[in-house]
């Protein structure tokens, strides 16, 4: 099983960064390998509609679970699309969210918001 | 002739100041393209109401043609479109019309369907021909909105005043690209000032005659004014921070309709931009 994480840096010490769309780095992590991949996320710059790019970005890396704090609506379309399940992490680094999936201590993602969109001149 | 009146920041008086200079005029078209919260409509209240819908292109997609080649998900620059699971997913909401996916789609797997994101309504307030764009509430985009009030235009050669959106962006300037001439609104606050460089760049930028109408001007120092004063800026009108304007407004009142004072004070500004406007008609020829 695949883990895609939005991550600050390439670190597992690290915390969970704290959006989506505008992560600077995702982190792949193999859970039977113990592999990890940092994947740059090419949405985070994007003017608009970052969210549905940084998914597209998690689809095709193969991840079966995104740990996330938070997820905009978009964004969500599209990882549900993919069967991709949406986690919600707990405060604490990487490391800390990859041994609470595997002690099934995550709860899904339920508050989906509608975006930040719209925000400052067009 | 066309005025277009603007302001770097939303409340300044704007709309105040076009339907005003709209009512003092024999003959007027007032086009508000503050499309996103479009009330020159409630102090007109114009009548016999004609009402068009605004329609874009958002691409569909024909999944017995389409290969997965993605090219029309990486040309988006306002990534509406996403690849998922062999399926193209199109985000109409992001979506800005461009019309690119379709022409770099390799297969003609792209085709175009109409979408409804907003209308024109016209009608009638006395002596006010009145277009009101008002954009649906979620859509990204407003410019197909304003290109069609500014092309509702039936009386070419009276005078027309153009109620632009706040801001300096895409919109306030598809509202002033046909102006004659341009009427800053401006607030006696820091901010005011601050919000008043941002047009006045924007206004430099497309080489437009203007001109500045300080409003709700009180004792106090009014940096605007000294921003004006430093720039060289022409000081159209100084309209005083006055309890019965705002009472007249609050009951969405048009002063130069109620109040012999402010009929005056907005005729006056009007003919001031008129010789303006001559001036730079001399000049430039």
């Amino acid at each position: 099983m695949k883990i895609a994480m939005p991550v600050e840096s390439k670190s597992m010490d690290n915390n969970v960064y704290q959006s989506f769309g505008r992560s600077p780095y995702f982190l792949i992590y193999d859970l039977q390998s113990k592999e990890s991949v940092y994947v740059d996320n090419s949405a985070a710059t994007s003017q608009g509609g970052a969210g549905i790019k940084a998914a597209q970005t998690i689809v095709d890396s193969g991840a079966n679970v995104l740990i996330t704090p938070r997820c905009g609506e978009n964004a969500a379309d599209v990882i549900k699309s993919a069967n991709i399940k949406i986690y919600k992490s707990v405060v604490g680094s990487i490391n800390e969210n990859i041994k609470a999936l595997e002690e099934e201590r995550l709860s899904i993602l339920q508050d989906i918001h509608a975006g930040f969109h719209h925000h400052g001149g067009r | 002739m066309k005025i277009a009146v603007l302001s770097g920041k939303g409340g300044t008086g704007k709309t105040f100041v076009s339907i005003n200079l709209a009512a003092a005029a024999d003959q007027s078209t007032y086009i508000d393209c503050d499309i996103e919260e479009p009330n020159g409509h409630l102090f007109l209240k114009p009548e016999k109401l004609k009402i068009d819908p605004v329609k874009v292109q958002i691409p569909t997609v024909n999944k017995e043609i389409c290969t997965g080649c993605r090219k029309c998900v990486e040309f988006c620059k306002f990534n509406a479109l996403a690849y998922i699971n062999k399926n193209l997913m199109v985000f109409d909401d992001i979506c800005h019309s461009c019309g690119g996916c379709k022409l770099v789609c390799p297969e003609n797997a792209l085709s175009e369907k109409e979408k409804v994101i907003g209308e024109v309504q016209k009608g009638i307030s006395e002596s006010v021909n009145v277009i009101t764009g008002i954009l649906n509430t979620g859509e990204s985009s407003g410019t197909p909105i304003i290109k069609k009030a500014l092309n509702s235009i039936e009386n070419n050669r009276g005078l027309t005043v153009i109620d632009s959106p706040p801001g300096s962006a895409c919109t306030v300037m598809d509202s002033i690209k046909d102006a004659d001439y341009c009427i800053l609104v401006a607030e006696p606050t820091l901010f005011g000032a601050h919000n008043l460089n941002m047009v006045y760049e924007l206004l430099e930028l497309f080489n437009k005659p203007y001109g500045v109408v300080l409003n709700k001007c009180h004792k106090e120092k009014n940096p605007a004014e000294k921003f004006c004063k430093e720039k060289g800026i022409k000081i159209l009108e100084k309209i005083p921070f006055d309890n019965e304007l705002g009472e007249l407004n609050s009951n969405a009142k048009i002063a130069s309709r109620e109040n012999k004072r402010y009929k005056e004070l907005f005729s006056s500004l009007l003919e001031k931009v008129i010789e303006e406007v001559k001036n730079e008609t001399v000049i430039n020829s």
